[in-house]
C-alpha cells in the first residue's frame, strides 16, 4: 500500500536578485515524497539542488508556493514554528559536515539531543558513534579527525535523534571517492535500519542510483528520471 | 619590493574593507593615544614645574655655601658657557632714624633673577608691578613689613651696615623666597657692587653665598653631576627638582595617578588587540595560504606580513599620536593657570614613545603566528591544520606579555607597582580560572538534580560552553575582569584621592605662621586672636638643640651616606612639647606619654626622621640645649602629616621638661587671602614678630588637587574607552563560532529562544564570573595602592562592588545577545553557505 506523503511541495518559487537582476531558481516546482521513501536529487551545479533542500527542511523560505511536512505547511509558520518541526522530524548530513570545532565528537553528536532536552543524550549519542565505528574517538575534536571521520560523526548526529526524515547534501562531495564509499554505504545501512524518509541531493549519479527515486531539477523544476 | 609593498598595502586595505581590522587597530589607536597623551602632558607638566623651579630659585641651579663659592666652580660654568651671578645673604641690622630691625639682607649682582622676577611698588598697599630687574646699585628694595617697621617710604634712606642706601621700591613679591618659610627677618636687597661699602662681610661673618647659573638642560644637568661630586664641607647645590617640595609632593602623587591611568588604557588595549587579532590572523593566514598556492615563496609571505605589520603599526600611531596630542590638550586646558604662565610647549618625544609603543605591540601579537607559519605548507594553512608539535597557547601569548610588562614598567616608573601589577594580572588569570571551574562543575551538579525543562537544558548547554571553549573563555573572562577591574580601581582610588586631599587640605587651613613670640607675650597673643575671632590657634613652644649622641655614640655628620641625614646631624632642631599628640598626627609605634609621665625626659620622633637617622624606639639621643646635655628616650614615633600645612614638630616632649630653657612660640592660623589688617595691627604691636605668610602657597596647592582631580577623571575616561574596547573584541573574538553553533542549534530545531537562552547564559557567567574578580582583585589593589604607595585610608565600597557585579551580569550577556539577535532572525541556510 502507498504510504502517504511525509514530505509535498506544490507551485514552488525562489528568486534572488543580484545586482537588480531577478534570478529565478525554482519555478512552480511540485514535490511528493512517501514516508520511507529514499529518493535522490540530481542536475548540474547550480541548478538549485540545495536550494531546494533548504526549502524543504524549512531552512529557507520560498518566494512562492508551499511546502509540508507531515501534514503542517511550514509557509503558515514562523522561523521558529519551523525549527519545531526540524527538532521533531529532521536530521542533516551536510557536505562540509558542519561539525562544531570548539566541541569534541561525542559533544557534537550530543548536541541536537540536548537541545530536545533528551534524558538519554549522552546514551544514544554513544550508541550512534559505535555504530558508526567512531567509539575511539569519543573526545577528539573535528580537526583532530580526517575528512571520513568528520562525516562519520555526522551521520552519528543525524541518526542519533532518530528523525523521520533525513536530508543529505553532497555527503560525499569532500570525500575522496574510497572514503564516500564507505559513508555511502554507512548511510543507508543506518537508513535502512531506522525505516527513515531518505532525501540526497548529489550530483553522482552512482550514489543517486543507489535511491528508489531519482529527480532531475532542470530549469528550476523537477523531472522523475526513470530507474536504471 | 615595489610588489611586497603593494601586496602588503591592497592587503592591509582589503583587511580594513573586511572588517578584520578594525577592533585591532582601533585598540591600537587608544592605546598610543593613551600613551602619549599622558606622555605628552607631564612632560609639560614637568617642564612648567622646572621653570616653576627656576622662579623659585632665581635661576636653573644653585651652587650655595657658607664660605665664598669655590672658584673651580665658577670658572666651571664660565667655561661652559653658562650665565651666572653671585647673590650673598645674611642677616643684619638696617637703620632709618631712631628705628632699627633685623633683617635678612641680600645682595645681587646686576641680572638677579636669571629666572622669574619680582614685584616691586611704590607703596606697601599696591599691586605692583613685575620687574625682571635687580636694585640700582645705590638702592635699597624693602619688603613691605621691613618698610613698616622702618617706617620708611620710596626715597628715603636706610642705612645698612656703613652704607646709606636710598628706598628705591617696595618689594611686594620675591618668588625666590616662597619655599623659605622660616626665615625670620623681612628682607631688604640691594646690589651687590654695594656690599664692599657695608663692610658687613668680615672674616667670621655668617653669610649664605650662592652662585645662581642659568643653561640648557644639559648643560645644567652636567654641571649638576661634575659638582654635587666636588662639594665640599658647608656647601651644598640646588636644582630646581627639589626648590618646591610641597607642591611637588601634591604634583608626584597626581602625575603617579595619571601614569597609572594610562598604564591600565595601555594593557586593556593590548588585552583587546589580543583579543581582536584572531579574527584578523585567521583572514591573514587565508589569504598567505593562497599566495602560498599560486607560489609565492616563504619569504615573500613573510616579507609582505612583517610589512603589513608595520603599515598597520605606523598609521595606527599616526592616528594615536594625533588623538593622543588632541587629548592632551584638553588635558592642559583642565589643568589651566595651574603654573605661573602657559604650559610650556610640547615635544616630539612621546610621539616617537607612540611609534615605538604601536610597532612593538603589533609584532607581539604577529610574531608567534609568522613563527608558526615557516613551518607551514600552504594546504596545511588551508585545512587550518598546525604543526604536529605546534606552538602551545602561552608561547602565542608570550611576547605579548613582555611587551606588556616592558609597557606596565615604563608606565609605572616604579618597580614597585609595575610587579605588583603584573602580580595582580597573573591572579586575576588564575582565580579566573578556577572560578569557571567550579562554577561549571556546580551547574552541572546542580542540573543533575532539577526536574527536565527546555529552558534549563538551554540554559545547561550554554554554561558547557564555557568548558567546551575553556581557554577562549578564560581569555574573554580576563578581557572582562581586567576591563572592570580597572575601571573599579580608577573609581575606588580616585575617589579616595580626592577625598583625601580635600580632607588633608580643608579650605580653613592655616595659612599664616607667626613665630618668634616670646613667652611673655603669649597671654596677649591670645587675646588678640580672640579679639579679631581668629580661630584654632595653638601656640607651640620651640626650643633649639642640636643632636650630640646617640646610645653613647657621637653623631657625626660623616658617617651618613645620605644628604638628608648629613644635614640633620648637622643642623639645630626644634624640640617642641605637648601634652597631647596633635590631631594630624598618627602614632606609628610606641605609646604617646600619661600625664604621670610629664616632665619626663621622652621622647617622639616623627618616622621619616627616625628613619634617615636610624633612631629606633628606646634608643638615647643627647641634645645640646643651650649647653646642657640631656637625655631623651624615643619612647614613640608618629606619622606627621605634613600637606596639613599646621606647625608640626619633628620631636617632641613631654611638659615639664623643656620650660627651664630659653623657648620661642610659634603659632599658625587661618586668614582669608587679603585680609591683613589684623596682621598689622599685630606686629605693630609686637614688632618683633615675624609673620609669614603661606596663603599665595596654599591655594595654588589646592588648585592643583582640584584641576589635577579633573585631569585624572579626564584620563579615567581612556580607560573606560579601552575597557569597553576590550569588551567589544572579547565579543568579536567568538562573534564568528557563536554564530555557526547557534546556527546549527537552529537547524537541530532548537527555537531562537533557545538559542538566545544558550547564548546569553554563557555569557552571563562570563559576566559574574569576571565581575567577582574584577571585584576581588580591584579591592585588593586599591587597598595596596592607598596604603603604601598614596599613603591614604581604604575603605571598602561595597555599593560600587554590588552594582558592577549587577551590571555585568546583565550588561555582558545583553551586550552579546544584541551582537547576534540580528543572526537569529536570518534564515538558517543563508548563514550555513556563509560559515
Amino acid at each position: 500500500m502507498q504510504q502517504p506523503p511525509i514530505i509535498q511541495a506544490h507551485d514552488l518559487y525562489y528568486e534572488i536578485f543580484n545586482h537588480d537582476n531577478q534570478l529565478r531558481i525554482l519555478q512552480g516546482l511540485n514535490l511528493s515524497i512517501a514516508t520511507g521513501e529514499q529518493v535522490a536529487i540530481i542536475g548540474s551545479s547550480g541548478s538549485g539542488k540545495s536550494t531546494l533542500l533548504s526549502l524543504l527542511a524549512g531552512l529557507d523560505i520560498p518566494t512562492g508556493g508551499s511546502v509540508q511536512i507531515q501534514g503542517n505547511v511550514f509557509s503558515g509558520l514562523d522561523e521558529d514554528g519551523r525549527a519545531t518541526i526540524r527538532a521533531k522530524t529532521m536530521g542533516f548530513v551536510f557536505q562540509s559536515f558542519q561539525l562544531l570545532s570548539s566541541l569534541t565528537a561525542l559533544e557534537n553528536v550530543m548536541l541536537p539531543l540536548q537541545l530536545k532536552n533528551h534524558p538519554n543524550a549522552k546514551e544514544l549519542s554513544l550508541e550512534a558513534l559505535n555504530k558508526v565505528g567512531l567509539s575511539q574517538r569519543l573526545q577528539h575534536y573535528p580537526k583532530q579527525l580526517s575528512g571520513g571521520e568528520q562525516q562519520r560523526v555526522a551521520l552519528a548526529r543525524a541518526f542519533a535523534t532518530e528523525p523521520a526524515i533525513l536530508f543529505a547534501d553532497e555527503p560525499t562531495g569532500n570525500l575522496d571517492n574510497a572514503t564516500g564509499q564507505m559513508i555511502i554505504e554507512l548511510l543507508f545501512k543506518m537508513n535502512a535500519e531506522a525505516g527513515t524518509t531518505l532525501v540526497l541531493v548529489t550530483h553522482d549519479i552512482h550514489l543517486a542510483n543507489r535511491c528508489q527515486r531519482q529527480l532531475n531539477l532542470v530549469n528550476g523544476r523537477l523531472e522523475e528520471v526513470a530507474s536504471a | 619590493m615595489m610588489l611586497i609593498f603593494k601586496l602588503a598595502w591592497t592587503q592591509t586595505l582589503n583587511l580594513w574593507r573586511a572588517g578584520a581590522l578594525r577592533v585591532l587597530v582601533f585598540a591600537l589607536v587608544l592605546a598610543v593615544a593613551a600613551i602619549t597623551a599622558v606622555s605628552f602632558f607631564t612632560q609639560r607638566v614637568e617642564s612648567a614645574l622646572n621653570q616653576q623651579g627656576g622662579l623659585l630659585l632665581g635661576g636653573d641651579l644653585a651652587v650655595m655655601a657658607d664660605h665664598p663659592i669655590p672658584q673651580a666652580f665658577i670658572k666651571r660654568a664660565q667655561t661652559q658657557g653658562m650665565t651666572k651671578i653671585m647673590t650673598y645673604e645674611f642677616a643684619s641690622m638696617a637703620i632709618h632714624g631712631e628705628l632699627s630691625q633685623l633683617a635678612e639682607i641680600k645682595a645681587v649682582e646686576q641680572g638677579f633673577p636669571l629666572r622669574g622676577d619680582l614685584t616691586i611698588g611704590a607703596t606697601i598697599g599696591e599691586a605692583g608691578q613685575t620687574v625682571k630687574a635687580a636694585p640700582q646699585s645705590g638702592e635699597a628694595w624693602l619688603e613691605p613689613r621691613l618698610a613698616s617697621l622702618l617706617d620708611v617710604k620710596v626715597g628715603d634712606e636706610v642705612e645698612v651696615g656703613e652704607h646709606k642706601l636710598r628706598v628705591g621700591a617696595i618689594l611686594l613679591r620675591e618668588p625666590s623666597r616662597g619655599g623659605d618659610m622660616f626665615s625670620f627677618a623681612p628682607r631688604l636687597m640691594l646690589n651687590a657692587a654695594d656690599l664692599p661699602a657695608t663692610k658687613l662681610i668680615q672674616y667670621g661673618s655668617r653669610v649664605k653665598y650662592q652662585l645662581l647659573l642659568a643653561a640648557e638642560p644639559k648643560k645644567i644637568n652636567d654641571y649638576f653631576l661634575q659638582t654635587k661630586a666636588e662639594l665640599g664641607r658647608g656647601e651644598s647645590i640646588e636644582d630646581v627638582r627639589n626648590a618646591r617640595p610641597e607642591i611637588k609632593s601634591a604634583l608626584d602623587k597626581a602625575r603617579q595617578f595619571l601614569g597609572l591611568s594610562a598604564m591600565v588604557s595601555v594593557i586593556l588595549a593590548m588585552v583587546a588587540m589580543l583579543l581582536s587579532s584572531l579574527p584578523y590572523i585567521k583572514q591573514s593566514l587565508d589569504t598567505f595560504a593562497l599566495m602560498r598556492c599560486f607560489g609565492a615563496r616563504q619569504n615573500t609571505v613573510l616579507q609582505v606580513l612583517a610589512l603589513q605589520t608595520f603599515l598597520i603599526a605606523f598609521f595606527s600611531a599616526l592616528f594615536g599620536s594625533v588623538l593622543g596630542y588632541l587629548a592632551q590638550l584638553g588635558l592642559a586646558k583642565l589643568a589651566g593657570s595651574l603654573f605661573v604662565d602657559a604650559l610650556p610647549p610640547v615635544s616630539a618625544a612621546p610621539i616617537l614613545v607612540g611609534f615605538a609603543a604601536s610597532i612593538m605591540m603589533m609584532i607581539a601579537v604577529v610574531i608567534p603566528h609568522a613563527w608558526q607559519m615557516r613551518n607551514l605548507t600552504a594546504i596545511n594553512i588551508l585545512r587550518r591544520e598546525t604543526l604536529a608539535q605546534p606552538i602551545s597557547t602561552q608561547a602565542k601569548f608570550l611576547p605579548a606579555a613582555l611587551v606588556m610588562g616592558a609597557m606596565i614598567f615604563w608606565q609605572a616608573q616604579d618597580t614597585k607597582i609595575a610587579v605588583y601589577t603584573m602580580l595582580a594580572v597573573v591572579a586575576l588569570c588564575v582565580v579566573i580560572s578556577a572560578f569557571a571551574y567550579g562554577l561549571v562543575g556546580s551547574v552541572q551538579r546542580l542540573f543533575s538534580l532539577t526536574p527536565q525543562n527546555k529552558t534549563l537544558a538551554s540554559i545547561n548547554l550554554g554554561i558547557q560552553g564555557l568548558k567546551r571553549r575553556a581557554g577562549l573563555s578564560t581569555v574573554q573572562m580576563i578581557g572582562f575582569s581586567m576591563g572592570l577591574m580597572v575601571l573599579m580601581l580608577l573609581a575606588l582610588i580616585r575617589g579616595d584621592l580626592v577625598h583625601n586631599w580635600q580632607a588633608s587640605l580643608p579650605s580653613d587651613a592655616p595659612n599664616r605662621f607667626v613665630i618668634n613670640i616670646q613667652p611673655a607675650q603669649i597671654a596677649g597673643i591670645t587675646q588678640f586672636f580672640s579679639q579679631q575671632k581668629i580661630k584654632d590657634t595653638a601656640i607651640f613652644p620651640m626650643v633649639r638643640a642640636r643632636l650630640i649622641s646617640k646610645n653613647g655614640e657621637l653623631i657625626k655628620a660623616a658617617q651618613w651616606e645620605d644628604e638628608r641625614a648629613k644635614r640633620l646631624a648637622e643642623r639645630e632642631f626644634n624640640l617642641s612639647w605637648a601634652a597631647t599628640m596633635q590631631s594630624d598626627n598618627r602614632l606609628q609605634a610606641g605609646r604617646w606619654w600619661t600625664q604621670q609621665e610629664h616632665g619626663k625626659p621622652y621622647l617622639s620622633l616623627e618616622q621619616g626622621l627616625a628613619k634617615t637617622l636610624s633612631v629606633q624606639l628606646g634608643d638615647k639621643l643627647v641634645f645640646d640645649i643651650a649647653g646642657n646635655l640631656t637625655t631623651l628616650t624615643v619612647t614613640s614615633l608618629r606619622k606627621v602629616e605634613w600637606d596639613t600645612m599646621r606647625a608640626n614638630f619633628f620631636a617632641v616632649t613631654p611638659p615639664g621638661l623643656l620650660e627651664p630653657y630659653a623657648a620661642n612660640f610659634i603659632s599658625s592660623f587661618y586668614l582669608p587671602v587679603g585680609a591683613d589688617a589684623p596682621l598689622n595691627q599685630l606686629v605693630k604691636q609686637y614688632p618683633n614678630l615675624t609673620v609669614i605668610d603661606v596663603a599665595a602657597l596654599m591655594q595654588q596647592v589646592r588648585g592643583i588637587m582640584q584641576k589635577m582631580s579633573s585631569a585624572i577623571a579626564y584620563v579615567f575616561a581612556f580607560s573606560l574607552i579601552a575597557g569597553v574596547a576590550v569588551l567589544y573584541a572579547a565579543l568579536v573574538a567568538t562573534r564568528e563560532e557563536r554564530i555557526a553553533e547557534a546556527t546549527l542549534m537552529r537547524v537541530f530545531g532548537a527555537s531562537r529562544w533557545q538559542a538566545s537562552v544558550a547564548y546569553t547564559a554563557e555569557f552571563a557567567c562570563i559576566g559574574t564570573i569576571a565581575a567577582l574578580t574584577a571585584t576581588i582583585a580591584a579591592n585588593f589593589l586599591a587597598y595596596y595602592i592607598s596604603a603604601n604607595i598614596l599613603n591614604i585610608p581604604f575603605q571598602f565600597n561595597l555599593t560600587l562592588a554590588m552594582s558592577v557585579m549587577l551590571m555585568s551580569a546583565i550588561v555582558i550577556p545583553l551586550a552579546a545577545w544584541l551582537g547576534l539577535r540580528e543572526f537569529l532572525n536570518i534564515p538558517p541556510r543563508q548563514l550555513l553557505n556563509s560559515i
